[in-house]
Formats: C-alpha cells, sequence, structure tokens
C-alpha cells in the first residue's frame, strides 16, 4: 500500500511539473512551429491528467479538441501566416537586435512577473485554505439522475439540468463561425493533392470515424460520451476530409450546410419554447420521455458541432463562389 | 496534500505562467496558445477541486469543462482567424509597441 501511494504521488508530481514545463517551453521558445508542437504535447498530457482526476468524460473532449482539433487549427494558421508574411523584417527592427539575446534576468519584466507571484500567492492560499473533503453537487445529482433520463451523471448535467448551458454554447459555437466568415479569412489555401497513402487512409478513416462518433452519441446516456465528443470525432474527420484535398463546395449545397449548422441551436430553441409551454419551465423534460428527447437532441447537436467545428478549420474563405451563385 | 490540491495548485501555476507569457509577448499566436494555456489551468482548478471527496466526482464541474472546451476552440478559432486578417493587412502578427502606438 505504501508504495503504490508513492507511485501515485510521484506520479502525479511528474505529471504537474511536466505540465508546466512544456507549458513553458510552448509559451517562451523562440520558434513558433516547436511552440504550437509542444502546445500540442501539452494536450495530450493533460488529458492525461483528466484520467488521473476520474474525468473520463472531459478527457475525451479533450482528446479530440484540446490536442486535436486545436492543434491542427494553431498549424494551418502558422502556415498561412508564413507565406504571407514572406518578408520577415519587421517595422521596429531598429529595436529588434536588442531584445534578440537578452540575459537571463534582463529579460524579465519586473512588474507584471512580482504582481502575478502575489496572485497566485494568493490564489494558492484560497485553494489551501478550502474544505479538503467536499462533495459538491454530486448528491443533488445522484439523487435526481433517475429523473434525468439518461445514466451518465455527466451527460445528466449537461442535457437536462443545465441545459440551457448547452443551448447557450450552440449558439457561441454559430456566432464564432460567423464572426470568421465575416472576417473573409486570408489566403486562399490550397492543400495539394495528399499523396496516395494519405488519400487510401483518409479513405478508410473516414467512416470510422463517422462509426466512433455515432458510438460515443449512444454511449454518453450510460458511459462517458456524449454530443461534444460525438461533435469533434466528426468535426476531425471533416478536418482530415479536407485536409486530404476534399473539395466542399463542389459536393454538398449550400443550404444544406447551413440547415445542419443551424439545426443544433434551433432543435434546442424549440425544445426550450415547447417544453416552457407544456412544463412550464425552460427545457424541463417530461420525465416518462427524457431520455428520448436528449438523445433526439443530442444526435441534432452532434452534427452541428462537428459541421461547425469543420468550417471553422476551413476558415473564413468559403463559400464565397456559391454565396455568387444563390 | 491531497491529489486535488497537488493539481489545483498546478493550475494557478499554469494560469500564472500564461498570463505572464500573454503580458509579455508580443506575437499574436503566442498570445492565443497563452490564453488557452490559461484556460487549461482554469479548468485544472475546477476538475481538481471535484474531486476532493473519495466518491465520484461532482459532475456539475466535469460538465462546465466540457462546454468550457468546446467555446474555447471556437474562440480560438475566431481569435486566428482576427490574426490572419491582421496579418494579410499589415504583413505583421506582432501588436506595436507602446512607444510606436
Amino acid at each position: 500500500m505504501e508504495t503504490i501511494s508513492l507511485l501515485t504521488w510521484s506520479l502525479d508530481g511528474l505529471l504537474g511539473l511536466s505540465l508546466l514545463w512544456l507549458a513553458w517551453r510552448a509559451l517562451t521558445t523562440p520558434d513558433l512551429f516547436k511552440a504550437v508542437v509542444l502546445f500540442i504535447a501539452f494536450g495530450l498530457l493533460i488529458t492525461l491528467v483528466w484520467v488521473r482526476l476520474d474525468a473520463p468524460d472531459v478527457a475525451l473532449a479533450e482528446a479530440a479538441i484540446g490536442a486535436g482539433l486545436t492543434g491542427a487549427l494553431l498549424l494551418s494558421a502558422l502556415s498561412r501566416l508564413d507565406s504571407t508574411n514572406s518578408d520577415p523584417a519587421p517595422v521596429n527592427s531598429g529595436e529588434a537586435p536588442v531584445n534578440q539575446k537578452p540575459g537571463r534576468f534582463e529579460s524579465i519584466h519586473w512588474w507584471p512577473f512580482l504582481s502575478l507571484v502575489l496572485v497566485s500567492a494568493g490564489l494558492g492560499s484560497v485553494i489551501l485554505s478550502m474544505p479538503a473533503a467536499f462533495s459538491g453537487l454530486s448528491p443533488e445529482v445522484n439523487a435526481q439522475l433517475t429523473n434525468s433520463g439518461v445514466e451518465n451523471p455527466v451527460t445528466a448535467v449537461l442535457l437536462n439540468f443545465r441545459a440551457y448551458d448547452t443551448l447557450l454554447e450552440m449558439v457561441v459555437l454559430l456566432i464564432a463561425l460567423l464572426g470568421v466568415w465575416s472576417l473573409g479569412g486570408g489566403v486562399k489555401h490550397k492543400e495539394p493533392f495528399p499523396g496516395t497513402v494519405l488519400d487510401i487512409l483518409t479513405r478508410l478513416l473516414t467512416p470510422v470515424l463517422i462509426l466512433v462518433s455515432a458510438y460515443l452519441l449512444w454511449v454518453g446516456a450510460h458511459a462517458p460520451g456524449g454530443a461534444f465528443q460525438a461533435g469533434s470525432v466528426l468535426g476531425a474527420a471533416g478536418v482530415l476530409l479536407m485536409l486530404s484535398g476534399w473539395q466542399l463546395q463542389m459536393n454538398i449545397p449550400v443550404l444544406l450546410i447551413r440547415l445542419i449548422l443551424l439545426a443544433g441551436p434551433f432543435a434546442f430553441i424549440a425544445m426550450a419554447a415547447i417544453t416552457m409551454m407544456i412544463e412550464g419551465q425552460l427545457l424541463q423534460y417530461p420525465t416518462a420521455h427524457a431520455g428520448l428527447l436528449i438523445l433526439l437532441l443530442e444526435t441534432l447537436a452532434t452534427l452541428s458541432i462537428g459541421a461547425t467545428l469543420a468550417a471553422l478549420f476551413l476558415g473564413g474563405q468559403t463559400w464565397k463562389n456559391d454565396e455568387e451563385s444563390l | 496534500m491531497t491529489t486535488a490540491i497537488l493539481y489545483a495548485l498546478t493550475g494557478i501555476g499554469l494560469f500564472s505562467l500564461a498570463l505572464y507569457s500573454l503580458i509579455v509577448q508580443a506575437h499574436l499566436l503566442r498570445k492565443i496558445l497563452a490564453i488557452n494555456i490559461m484556460g487549461s489551468g482554469v479548468f485544472l482548478v475546477l476538475i481538481a477541486l471535484a474531486k476532493r471527496s473519495d466518491e465520484i466526482p461532482d459532475p456539475v464541474p466535469h460538465a462546465m469543462v466540457i462546454t468550457g472546451i468546446v467555446v474555447a476552440v471556437s474562440a480560438t478559432a475566431l481569435a486566428l482567424s482576427m490574426m490572419l486578417k491582421l496579418n494579410t493587412e499589415t504583413h505583421h502578427a506582432e501588436l506595436p509597441d507602446d512607444q510606436q502606438g
């Protein structure tokens, strides 16, 4: 027993220190590409931490989004940045060489450094002053779990007890996408022909990813999984397709894409209005049909999340030509 | 000190480290990375504090963090496309110094 607890302690300590080290390296290494790769490694490592902290739902979401999609977004943005930023000489070139090789301590900005040390100390003392054992809202959630229509407490919170959070989140996703679209994006980035291996791999992987997504959606009712995880796997499938040169605008009509993007938020809003009329409370499902309604909402949300994430990756340069033809 | 406290303190460390970078680094991509790491620090505090009892951890912070991860990726996408727009307009991806401002 002693050795096991020592082992877990050293594992936890090592994980925590590696997180801090990776974060520091990602934020200070001069090479931006290296920084992004270190950030992806950071995402993978924090996934391990979620598992250590008994949060498998969060770990699934982090693995698909935090490490996967965010990394793809950052790398794609970095590549577009390089192609336009061919002139490396900055305007403040008179200043740049001075800052290039500062001494180890000259480079520290003391005011932010000292105030952040104070802030960390304050936050740390708050953490240490909290009660060591506290079960939070889990007794309440467990007491109502039989009425929620699902067996996984996290899904019950997301889609039933605090479903309005999820409603607002669908709207946030849509607004972010509208923001990206209205910025118009930078250069048109053309993927070169992917090569046979990537092409075949994509053809094999895409059906598997769709299947995994459907499984995650279904299993979310009683085990780790759910709409967000399923949606992000679907989004990753879309990103993979685009990376291997799949041309979206030629294959699917724009109207269909927009309908899929809107399906999730609209389903939530419609459900909120209907439950408001029938039950008198926003998103309070009738107990007998809760499971079915949650599955319906989750399915539409998964499609919307997947499509939105893939569209976010595609960026602002989409569908210009199609809009003219509409 | 329990595992929960250890990871919560790590989360605070990440938050402060990234906030420092956000303040001092000029490159916008680096600032976006810093905001993401700040977010991860906050998530870590939430999830760690949810696991303070020996039973099943509190599912409410878990749901909040899942929501947070998805919101973070969409905010990152928006920030990146703003950066790219600035980059195409000005051929820079850094904020100007105060002296120039």
